[in-house]
């Protein structure tokens, strides 16, 4: 009895999830609709609306919120997107496994709005720029609050070997992710943070064991509440939250401040793709051009936030946010030694995983 | 025919059960026996004797045990308090109790942390009445807590339902032949009431002990459980193979705990007879 009704339920959802991709392809068949990708709270709504307008293609928008999550989705094909927006190690991830389609550059005049440095930046996971073009971009550094440094005694961080301070006990705000926390202790000895050397992982690892009892606690998206909140004096963050926090902190009387560590930092940069599999390659590479115009980056960096690449836009922009160097450092100084993270594979993604587990179970 | 009928009556709930119980259990059985190219390993449930997987797994017993123990002896006297009223301000009683579950699981854990932290509502507390300021959030102190806070109604509807069961005439008779106030409860009322104990000990045992969201809110990331571990290969590290293998061992824990309790119900009931666990 039980056994028919498995094999009659099986049947069924094998049928739905036949309808179901058919309908999704029929769908796709509609020649003026864009299907973008990306990821949460990452563009101004109103840019989406602009263009809509202007060039009359309807967008479909969806949202992931993580590369990992993202990839899955594109390398099944299960849905058929247009134009997507991983980062960096993720952009290289896909060319490597032919997921992405050269973009034809003839189609996105726009593209020499894009500073040269970030062009050169791009080399790294994609060479020449065949497959992406950048979006935003931003570092990892150390925001700390002033007062409460001042009270600890302590100076103001420089350095990632700052958070190494024993005075800083229970002050230290660290990133709960593996790459994050090993690019901090791996940049403090010195090491590249795309490392897969044993003893100089080790020699993080153990690094981080000794800053654990220093550490308040390893958050992600908490740092920039935490940090408003005054629950700790230091903490990781991403670049791009600093707009956010400093607003949010506008008219009180707690200063904080944004630091990129001597040692080199992480940087990155997220870019918008196209699939192998887009159905509509041509619209998406006028949804790319129109990202690049300089009056739309501008819109949409005051909009997210996030450090835009377009020089064009910068001219646009407030001088206030060009003066914040958190947001517009010096890009030469940061090529020196600042590296983007590499996709390894996953025997070196376990080498990392493994030791992060030690760092966190000890 | 009518027992045909009947069983038809049963479709939802084998579809359901096949849909979203079996056939995920087979999931994970595939994914824990097997390596990432598919081929037959032992390795995944083995990986548990790693000494950092050991000692989240030993920190998640430990502290899922402390939650327990701390439920029972909040609910139980809490039950005979209830008992000992009658019907109408008892039912108040427990529904302000279950009130808090109207809520959100998760908005509950992150309202706690914001209790205990540095800057928190307790530490502001003590702050004005110029008391010291006290260390609570990312301790296990606090994921216990969390535990405790979260689960106590899992505790307290059953052993409350066990207890007023239990018929006013059997305690008079104790007390008639002679037992005092401890005799009666730790002779008479508490093993009557075994069968709503041992389901308000799974209750909270078992979620206790599988847990990742408590210890990620409370204990700031800085305490790995075995719940973290598990969530971490699955969702981070995309280890599906080594997530299902550790859930496979986890799986055989909450099943030993829940045989061993219920051993113990049936040695101190012998007559209750078989309850479903849930």
């Amino acid at each position: 009895m039980s056994a028919a009704l498995a094999l009659i339920l099986a049947g069924l959802i094998a049928v739905s999830a036949g309808c179901g991709k058919k309908s999704s392809n029929a769908y796709t068949g509609d020649n003026n609709t864009l299907y973008v990708y990306n990821w949460g709270e990452y563009i101004d709504p109103d840019v989406i609306n602009m263009f809509e307008e202007e060039t009359g293609i309807n967008v479909v928008y969806d949202l992931f919120e993580t590369n990992e999550e993202m990839y899955p989705v594109i390398a099944a094909g299960g849905v058929i997107y247009d134009a997507v927006c991983p980062s960096d190690y993720m952009i290289k991830k896909m060319w490597q496994n032919d997921l992405l389609r050269p973009i034809d550059y003839n189609n996105v005049p726009n593209i020499t709005e894009i500073g040269e440095d970030f062009i050169t930046m791009e080399d790294a996971y994609d060479p020449g720029g065949r497959y992406s073009v950048p979006y935003t971009w931003g570092t990892v550094g150390i925001l700390y609050n002033k007062r409460m440094l001042d009270e600890l005694g302590v100076p103001y961080p420089t350095k990632w070997a700052d958070l190494w301070d024993p005075r800083l006990k229970d002050e230290i705000l660290m990133q709960d992710s593996v790459r994050d926390a090993f690019m901090v202790a791996l940049k403090k000895d010195g090491h590249s943070l795309n490392s897969t050397n044993d003893q100089e992982l080790d020699q993080a690892m153990n690094d981080l064991i000794a800053q654990k009892p220093l550490v308040q606690a390893y958050v992600v998206d908490q740092v920039r509440d935490k940090m408003i909140g005054e629950e700790a004096a230091v903490g990781v963050i991403y670049s791009g939250e600093i707009l956010y926090v400093q607003g949010e902190l506008e008219g009180t009387d707690v200063d904080v401040e944004y630091v990129i560590p001597e040692e080199g930092t992480n940087l990155w940069m997220d870019g918008w793709v196209i699939p192998k599999n887009a159905a509509h390659p041509a619209l998406a590479e006028k949804w790319i051009n129109f990202l690049c115009r300089p009056d739309v980056a501008a819109k949409n960096f005051e909009y997210i936030t996030y450090s835009t690449p377009n020089k064009g836009a910068e001219k646009l922009l407030d001088a206030s946010y060009l003066e914040n160097k958190a947001v517009f450092p010096d890009t030469k100084a940061l090529l020196k030694n600042s590296e983007f993270y590499d996709y390894m594979g996953p025997q070196i993604d376990r080498k990392y995983n493994d030791r992060w587990k030690t760092v966190k179970s000890s | 025919m009518k027992s045909k009928n009947a069983r038809w009556l049963a479709a939802p709930y084998i579809i359901w059960m096949i849909g979203f119980i079996v056939i995920p259990l087979f999931v994970i059985l595939c994914y824990g026996f097997v390596n990432s190219r598919g081929y037959f390993t032992f390795a995944n449930v083995l990986a548990i004797g790693r000494r950092e997987h050991l000692k989240a797994l030993g920190l998640s017993i430990f502290l899922a045990a402390i939650s327990t123990l701390i439920c029972f002896l909040l609910a139980y006297p809490l039950g005979l308090i209830l008992r000992a009223r009658n019907v109408g301000a008892g039912s108040f009683i427990t529904f302000i109790f279950i009130l808090p579950m109207w809520m959100n699981f998760l908005l509950r854990t992150l309202a706690w942390q914001t209790l205990l932290e540095r800057k928190g509502v307790i530490n502001a507390v003590l702050t004005a009445l110029h008391l010291p300021n006290q260390h609570l959030i990312n301790t296990p102190a606090a994921i216990v807590f969390g535990m405790v806070y979260n689960y106590l109604p899992f505790m307290i509807l059953p052993v409350y339902n066990a207890l007023v069961k239990i018929d006013d005439n059997t305690i008079n008779a104790a007390r008639d032949l002679g037992a005092n106030f401890w005799q009666t409860l730790l002779r008479v009322i508490l093993p009557l009431s075994v069968p709503g104990i041992v389901s308000g000990i799974t209750m909270v045992f078992v979620p206790a002990l599988t847990t990742f969201v408590v210890s990620d809110l409370l204990g700031g990331g800085k305490i790995l459980l075995i719940g973290n571990v598990i969530e971490q290969e699955f969702m981070r590290t995309s280890d599906w193979n080594l997530g299902s293998g550790l859930s496979l061992v986890l799986m055989v824990f909450v099943i030993l705990s829940m045989l061993l309790v219920n051993h113990f119900d049936e040695q101190s009931t012998g007559v209750s007879g078989r309850r479903t666990m849930f």
